[in-house]
């Protein structure tokens, strides 16, 4: 499938079908406030890259302007060989190879969970309709939705709903997922189905980029980690370097914050379990501890 | 209560509570008065007469009251179709990205909310007499239905614009990630989800211009034009008799009061959540 867009790629630099994301001196203000400040790098084909940070550090507008939900205020981004920064670039198409999962779900809520599935299949991609419905059919079974198919959006639970939206960006068969926080708004006990539907996602090979502030899922499926702060990339590398063993200054102060809370919500009430842990993060420069992170797979790279 | 324990009362004052008490019941004394020397003065025989006299009352049911009653539906309904087509398309001007066609439907809201319906009626009315060889189709319904509808548009067009707005960014956002032109994902995504918003607002968009209708006597219809009002006042004045006026103001009812109905079912249930 991105096959066919390569074919009519405009910057022959990006032409390589390993490189499916390429962003080049990326910068965005909005109004005064510069938001990116010269963001670079390349994703390639059946990579898994967490984007972590915190909140205001531009990580979900880089995201946005992947598939030019935000205009970049000058830079480059190359998606799939086509410059989607080109004026000329047809936006639409290229989104439509682009699955965008967003954190407050945006489902239709005028549709079921089948039409959420079909519509862009069939407005966009043309597909007959039984097409669609059978390719919506599976990925809502995909997600472990099968049987709600007639649901609509406020029947469905934040974490159902999120798995509707998922399986809503997988049936255009997307070469890349855009993950924007897409736990952040689902209460604590259903995040879990979400990212085992993205855990699998990864396994077989989907290429992710994910803004989340999930770190034990970073670590645990990220081929790469980009720690981003104050609009600029502080480090990035594999997730048990930039989590297991962060060598900035900034990125070792966010992850002690991070990572105290996630102690805590392992064991919600307990205070004292949380204080006595986070005693042992407050070493600067050591090694973070992982204890309750769930174990690494070992991702080959 | 505890301070009127504690000053020793020569006079007690009367409680907040009894002196509400003696003013509810001195209002219930006023209307009880009102109402029996109403029905002792009032000439029921001659009230009666003059408003419901029963021969009247089937005389105006059986000479074209049907007629009357349909020409008013198709009247309101025309004009409802115009508006809500019209309106939708000021709508859509309104929050155009090209400023001229802000400023077009901006000055067009403002002018027909501030114009008199009986106005442009009558406007519409004369327009084939003062172009010679005009012809309005389907006269006289045409005439109202562009007339009633061209004002009506204006005051839909700001509740669909609101209707719009009322729509999450998200929904934009979430259609244009699948690849959606900006025109798919609003006949898709976002216009749909704004009519289930303004269906209710929409609705009593609809009473108004069924009342409304009723401006269509002054355009001097025939017989078979005739709607509700014009056929009530005629009735009525070769007569020298109101019980026709009566029974068309009645039908009214009978087609508003359903769809009053109707608006607060539809507001319930869209304040319990879409």
């Amino acid at each position: 499938m991105s096959e066919a867009v390569t074919d009519t790629a405009t910057t022959p630099s990006a032409g390589q079908g390993d490189v499916v994301v390429e962003v080049i001196d990326l910068h965005k203000s909005f109004a005064s406030v510069e938001v990116l400040k010269g963001i670079s790098t390349v994703i390639h084909r059946g990579e898994v890259v967490c984007v972590i940070g915190p909140s205001g550090s531009g990580k979900s507008t880089l995201l946005r302007c992947v598939n030019l939900l935000e205009e970049p205020t000058s830079g480059r981004v190359v998606v799939m060989g086509e410059e989607v920064t080109d004026p000329d670039c047809d936006i639409d198409r290229v989104r439509s190879n682009l699955g965008m999962v967003f954190q407050q779900f945006n489902l239709f809520p005028h549709i079921n969970a089948l039409q959420n599935c079909t519509i862009g299949q069939i407005s966009v991609l043309k597909r007959p309709k039984q097409e669609a419905a059978t390719k919506a059919q599976e990925n809502l079974a995909k997600v472990g939705l099968a049987g709600r198919e007639s649901a609509f959006p406020a029947q469905l639970s934040g974490g159902q709903q999120q798995r509707v939206a998922i399986a809503r960006a997988l049936s255009m068969d997307p070469g890349l997922m855009l993950f924007d926080e897409p736990t952040s708004a689902l209460d604590p006990e259903l995040v879990g189905d979400v990212l085992s539907v993205m855990r699998e996602l990864a396994s077989e090979g989907m290429t992710m980029i994910v803004v989340t502030h999930e770190m034990a899922f970073a670590r645990e499926v990220a081929d790469r980690v980009i720690f981003m702060d104050g609009g600029v990339i502080v480090e990035e590398g594999h997730p048990d370097d930039v989590i297991g063993r962060p060598q900035e200054k900034r990125t070792i102060a966010f992850l002690q914050r991070v990572l105290d809370p996630t102690h805590v919500r392992a064991g919600d009430e307990d205070e004292a379990h949380y204080r006595r842990h986070a005693a042992d993060h407050r070493t600067p420069g050591s090694p973070t501890r992982d204890d309750d992170l769930t174990p690494l797979r070992g991702l080959p790279h | 209560m505890s301070l009127s324990t504690l000053a020793p009362p020569a006079r007690r004052r009367p409680s907040p509570r009894q002196r509400a008490k003696r003013r509810r019941l001195i209002q219930y004394v006023i209307l009880v008065v009102a109402v029996v020397v109403l029905l002792l003065v009032a000439d029921w025989q001659q009230i009666g007469q003059v408003f419901f006299r029963s021969d009247m009352i089937y005389a105006t049911l059986t000479q074209g009251l049907g007629t009357a009653l349909l020409n008013t539906i198709i009247y309101s309904a025309g004009a409802f179709i115009f508006g809500l087509v019209g309106g939708t398309i000021l709508a859509l001007m309104r929050l155009s990205s090209v400023a001229p066609y802000r400023w077009i439907a901006g000055i067009y809201i403002e002018l027909f909310r501030g114009l008199p319906a009986l106005i442009v009626l009558l406007a519409f009315g004369l327009l084939p007499l003062a172009f010679s060889g005009l012809i309005i189709p389907f006269d006289p319904y045409g005439t109202v239905w562009l007339a009633l509808g061209i004002v009506a548009a204006a005051y839909m067009a700001e509740t669909i614009r609101a209707g719009i707005q009322a729509v999450p960014k998200g929904q934009v956002e979430a259609a244009r990630s699948l690849g959606m032109p900006a025109a798919v994902a609003s006949r898709k995504i976002v216009l749909p989800q704004a009519f289930r918003i303004v269906i209710p607002p929409l609705t009593n968009e609809l009473i108004l211009l069924v009342k409304d209708s009723s401006l269509a006597y002054i355009l001097g219809l025939s017989a078979a034009g005739y709607e509700l009002t014009k056929y009530g006042r005629d009735l009525s004045s070769t007569n020298a008799n109101l019980t026709p006026l009566v029974v068309a103001g009645l039908c009214y009812l009978v087609i508003t009061l359903p769809l009053t109905f109707l608006v607060q079912r539809l507001e319930v249930r869209a304040r319990r959540g879409r």
